[in-house]
């Protein structure tokens, strides 16, 4: 909504000494935010000027060299407008004039001749195209023959205005009219509100005995129609073009410019058609599914059983509060004039014109409109065409209204006010904001009963009233404070910044990464049974359903920075996966990890990363969050396409399947690039003991080392167990540190493992050791036909 | 018998200050001092000598054994010294040359901004709640008295999955879900951090942001004012930003809060001095906040007669990047490693 200042003024006296820049910062304090607040021409400096002479520029084809008397000199100037010529009187940018787009204008010289100041088209100064005449699209602005020379051209054209171009919240449809601005400007600094003159003359028979409104829908609440008779149409008068300008519509006639004038100054959109192509009979009703309509902007629109139409009785002649129909549009010639002013459902109207076009009057319509103004501004309107467009106004009005009459009252203390607003407000305090508003109140003991106005279809409620209050009080009038609430540590579960910082010690990069993926992405790096979660209006096809898995996520921020030449990639991001299974939807938080390149590198160490180093990641979360030896890792019983067949693992918790880990398919990454995922919901939901203590041994250790020949098959994890049962109490640790596996070894292979024994009471003899390791590589040959290697 | 015990003693002084390495030493020790040593020898050869000779001969031999063996240990300790020298000469290293490269782990700015906020409001009291991102109409949207068909749906354009269920736009959903869970409609202090979506995308906007979203509801007149939300506020974002930030509460209008106000802080950039960041107001938009609507307690089971509340949300991804004068949105969702790794520092207030 754009403001114009001496549209305002008309309705509320505000101070000449308060500039726009002000007056938008004073209004944006009480909730209505704005965008611009300038003056409608911005330029500088500029006057009245009369083209004394007009040459040929010597050294140009287009350029002409001018005299031009300003007043107290004249001035030479080079302009190289077609339409320049001796005796006109024209707007000149005197030198330091500062134009619009950042341009100043300096005193100079254009190829050899002086060139003091410039002549000025009405766009350089600052009025929008659109709004200009061809003539004044293609050259400078010629003035009347009667503008003072050396007088200021923009007050000459009563351009003079300031406007502020508003943001306002969706509640406040009170505020898309000039009189709706002026109660709450009026509010601010304390002024009362002129109400629009409506006095006009009417003539002839009822307009009710030959004509009738029929009102076919629910979504129609309220339908005046009159009449206005004998309409010359003509140019407006200056200052309703000034006002459209102001407030960005275009001028076209003064019959049409009324019907917009109106709708500015009371936030009521009305409706003209041409009467004499219409009939007897006025209709509002839904449209039939594919019934068609020819609009204003000549376009052909095929209509639903939502939008709601007007009708003549037998076709739509218009879709109501959106557009006009070609068919009974004002034209040239148009005589005699059927007004409407009518209120259509907001959200049906919502629904059409985001099918059709938004408009100022679908703008209006969307927000809910007050009945009130409904008859002002029909009332208005045949003023104005009455005083404008020289019409007799027939008598009488067809009225169909089905409105709420009655008058919405509010109770509420002063204790109210101050609980929420934690102020000390008093009754008179209270009483005072309301009078500024415009609303009514009375005092009865402590409480106070508030009638709103019709116009503030937001309020409603109690606290809106109280926020009403506040506004006018002025929100920075009220000291913050600190709730003195009983002292209390708030909780918070850290597991995810634990794993977090876990990751990040281990030498990991966060990744943040979209949830919304493309959906052939989704089911890869699984074979869980899910169905996917597709958008119903996607953006992009790229991002049209959400993820299930982060591994294709992390594995394209890989590809992304490999791309940029970085080879070292080790990232991980908590997220989560969505899936739908029989009609459940459903989330879960995940950890996925991808790694490759080297993990680490010095001048003669270097580790690049295998499958063993992200194993250890996932262990290292694992242990630390308390999963220790409760853990394994198995070979997948299905294949997963993208995984290499001999480099995955599940990854199992005490027999559930909580994660995957592998190497991502060579047919997909040629460098090696490692990844694990897991299901933290699913890990977490196990439950594990408080870390404890364990008491140190005070008895040394002894370590041993044996070698056995084994069966290339039989996997570490195998080894293990057998190794870990055969050893007991005494055995605290064993560690694989070599494999070894030739073409001399056949399907053998050696595998080398330090045991380390100890006990807590004393410290252990070869003669208790020796017996246990015999039992170990007996076990090992009964087990998997091992062969101590000696 | 002295002469002997002299020249012994002369020559295994010169052999000592000849000896080059310590098991020279040692097998000098061994010839000096042993059993089959010329001095052991002299020793046993003692009985032959007259009596009032013998403790004389005796304790002559003594000294010259002491003297050698002090002797041996003195150039012991040369010898050692002059070997470990040798040794740490040769392990010099040049300590110029770089070193063995660590990881370097890093947090998303993001979640550290996260992290941040979570541990201003845990020291106030607040709970951290979490609740789903794929959400449905009624708690995103309709249980934030926001039927269908309101006008404020549209400024939230959403993903929707079904009619029923989308991603969540706000982490308001949460409010909802809390007011809802507490069965014994005890007092809320609480907050909600995490992903959002709204169907937009562009240079200043992408598609998933991330908010943080603080409910307070306590018995009418106890602690929940708008004086109340105003000092919360003001600690939350002098804390984040600087002791000298000023908060600005605009009136404003959301459907779950009445009154509603947004929230303008000093500009980071100029100060409030005005610039193009701040438009040259001197403030930048940043919160949304305002008094719970009594239909959003009462729809949530919170009799709004005896309970009021407060409430704020703010977008986290435009604090991350004014903290860390990140200056293009898009670094935050490329995951740039070059980007990533640079967040691997302590932040400093």
């Amino acid at each position: 909504m754009i403001l114009s200042r001496k549209f305002l003024k008309d309705y509320v006296d505000i101070d000449d000494n308060i500039d726009i820049k002000t007056l938008a910062e004073d209004m944006t304090r009480v909730g209505n935010e704005y965008d611009l607040a300038e003056r409608l021409v911005p330029a500088t400096k500029l006057i009245v000027g009369k083209v004394l002479e007009c040459k040929e520029h010597p050294d140009s084809d287009h350029l002409h060299c001018c005299k031009v008397d300003v007043g107290n000199e004249v001035l030479n100037i080079v302009c190289g407008a077609p339409n320049v010529r001796a005796g006109i009187k024209v707007i000149v940018a005197l030198a330091g004039a500062e134009l619009p787009g950042g341009v100043t204008i300096k005193k100079g010289n254009i190829r050899g001749q002086e060139s003091n100041g410039m002549i000025c088209a009405l766009y350089e100064i600052g009025i929008d195209k659109k709004f200009l005449s061809e003539e004044d699209k293609n050259g400078i602005h010629i003035l009347p023959d009667d503008a003072p020379i050396g007088k200021d051209p923009v007050e000459y054209m009563k351009l003079d205005d300031s406007i502020i171009d508003f943001e306002l919240t969706a509640n406040r449809g009170d505020l898309l009219s000039i009189l709706g601005m002026a109660y709450e400007v009026g509010a601010i600094y304390d002024k009362s509100v002129k109400i629009p003159d409506i006095k006009h003359n009417e003539s002839g028979e009822d307009l009710n005995k030959s004509f009738s409104v029929k009102v076919n829908t629910e979504n129609c609440t309220l339908f005046i129609a009159r009449k206005a008779l004998n309409v010359k149409i003509k140019e407006s008068p200056d200052f309703i073009k000034n006002r459209l300008i102001a407030c960005n519509i275009r001028p076209i006639n003064n019959v049409v410019d009324i019907s917009n004038y109106v709708m500015l100054e009371c936030g009521q959109p009305l409706h003209f058609y041409d009467a004499d192509r219409l009939g007897n009979v006025i209709e509002t009703r839904m449209a039939k599914n594919g019934e068609h309509i020819t609009t204003l902007d000549g376009n052909d629109r095929c209509l639903e059983d939502t939008d709601i139409v007007i009708s003549d009785g037998k076709r739509a002649i218009g879709l109501a509060g959106v557009m006009g129909g070609l068919d009974t549009e004002i034209e040239e010639t148009t005589k005699n004039v059927l007004i409407e002013a009518a209120i259509f459902d907001n959200v049906k109207i919502r629904k059409t014109s985001n099918k059709i076009l938004r408009s100022e009057a679908s703008n209006r319509f969307e927000k809910g409109l007050d009945p009130s103004r409904t008859y002002m501004a029909m009332e208005r309107a045949v003023k104005l065409l009455e005083e404008y467009a020289d019409a007799q106004i027939q008598k009488g009005k067809v009225v169909y209204d089905k409105t709420e009459k009655e008058e919405k009252k509010i109770t509420i203390t002063a204790k109210d006010i101050n609980n929420l607003l934690g102020t000390n407000i008093t009754n008179k305090e209270t009483i005072d904001v309301f009078r500024r508003l415009g609303f009514d109140t009375v005092l009865n003991g402590d409480i106070i009963t508030v009638t709103v106005p019709t116009r503030r279809l937001d309020i409603s409620i109690k606290e809106d009233l109280i926020e009403e209050v506040g506004r006018i009080y002025g929100v920075d009038n009220i000291e913050g404070k600190l709730p003195s609430s009983p002292i209390r540590m708030g909780s918070l579960d850290k597991t995810d910044r634990d794993i977090r910082n876990k990751m990040v010690s281990l030498g990991l990069n966060e990744t943040l990464s979209y949830v919304l993926v493309n959906d052939k992405e989704v089911h890869k790096y699984t074979k869980d049974e899910f169905e996917e979660l597709k958008l119903l209006a996607p953006m992009t096809e790229e991002r049209n359903v959400l993820r299930y898995s982060l591994i294709p996520s992390l594995y394209k921020i890989y590809e992304y920075n490999k791309s940029h030449y970085i080879k070292d990639v080790a990232l991980f991001e908590i997220g989560k996966g969505f899936w739908k299974k029989d009609e459940t939807y459903g989330e879960n938080k995940k950890l996925c990890c991808l790694m490759t390149g080297e993990y680490y590198l010095g001048i003669d160490v270097k580790k690049d990363v295998d499958f063993y180093v992200i194993k250890g990641v996932v262990e290292e979360v694992l242990n630390y969050l308390g999963y220790e030896n409760r853990y394994s890792f198995v070979i997948p019983k299905q294949n997963i396409a993208e995984f290499h067949p001999g480099q995955v693992a599940e990854i199992n918790v005490n027999g559930d399947i909580i994660g995957i880990i592998g190497r991502i398919h060579p047919e997909i990454s040629k460098e090696p690039v490692f990844v694990f995922e897991i299901n933290l919901d699913k890990l977490l939901d196990k439950r594990v003991s408080k870390m404890k203590f364990k008491d140190i041994s005070i008895y040394p250790t002894v370590n041993k080392d044996i070698a056995v020949m084994i069966n290339k098959d039989i996997t570490s994890d195998e080894i293990s167990k057998v190794i870990k049962k055969a050893g007991g109490n005494l055995l605290v640790n064993y560690k694989l540190f070599d494999i070894y596996t030739n073409l001399a070894l056949g399907n053998k292979k050696s595998v080398a493992y330090s045991l380390t024994f100890g006990s807590n009471s004393k410290t252990l003899t070869d003669e208790e050791i020796n017996p246990i390791i015999e039992k170990i590589v007996e076990a090992l040959e009964k087990n998997f036909k091992a062969e101590l290697r000696k | 018998m002295k002469e002997k015990i002299e020249e012994i003693r002369k020559s295994a002084k010169e052999k000592i200050d000849k000896i080059q390495n310590l098991q020279e030493l040692q097998d000098l020790k061994v010839k000096l001092l042993g059993k089959k040593s010329e001095l052991s020898e002299l020793l046993k050869g003692l009985g032959e000598l007259a009596k009032e000779e013998r403790p004389k001969i005796g304790s002559l031999v003594n000294e010259t054994r002491q003297e050698i063996e002090q002797k041996i240990l003195e150039a012991e300790d040369v010898l050692k010294e002059k070997a470990m020298n040798q040794k740490l000469e040769k392990e010099k290293i040049d300590i110029t040359a770089p070193s063995t490269k660590m990881r370097r782990g890093s947090k998303h700015p993001l979640n550290r901004v996260i992290e941040e906020i979570q541990d201003i409001f845990v020291s106030m009291g607040y709970d951290v709640v979490d609740g789903p991102e794929l959400e449905t109409d009624e708690f995103c949207f309709e249980r934030l008295n926001l039927p269908k068909g309101h006008p404020a749906r549209d400024m939230q354009d959403s993903f929707y999955i079904t009619d029923e269920y989308l991603l969540r736009t706000q982490t308001s959903s949460v409010q909802a879900r809390t007011m809802l869970a507490n069965k014994e409609k005890t007092p809320i202090r609480m907050i909600c951090t995490g992903k959002t979506y709204r169907r937009e995308d562009d240079a200043t906007h992408s598609h998933q942001f991330n908010q943080v979203e603080g409910l307070v509801v306590d018995y009418k007149d106890k602690n929940t004012s708008l004086a109340d939300l105003k000092g919360t506020l003001e600690i939350f974002m002098k804390r984040m930003l600087g002791p000298n930030t000023e908060l600005r509460f605009r009136p404003s209008y959301f459907p779950f809060t009445e009154p509603s106000y947004e929230v303008d802080v000093t500009c980071f950039k100029c100060g409030g001095k005005g610039c193009p960041l701040c438009k040259k107001t001197g403030w930048i938009e940043l919160l949304g906040s305002g008094m719970v609507h009594p239909k959003v307690l009462e729809m949530n089971g919170y009799d709004p007669e005896k309970y009021s509340g407060f409430a704020f949300g703010t977008g986290i991804d435009r604090l991350a990047m004014f903290k860390y004068g990140i200056t293009d949105m898009r670094y935050l969702y490329t995951n740039d490693v070059r980007f990533l790794s640079q967040f691997d520092r302590q932040d400093k207030d």
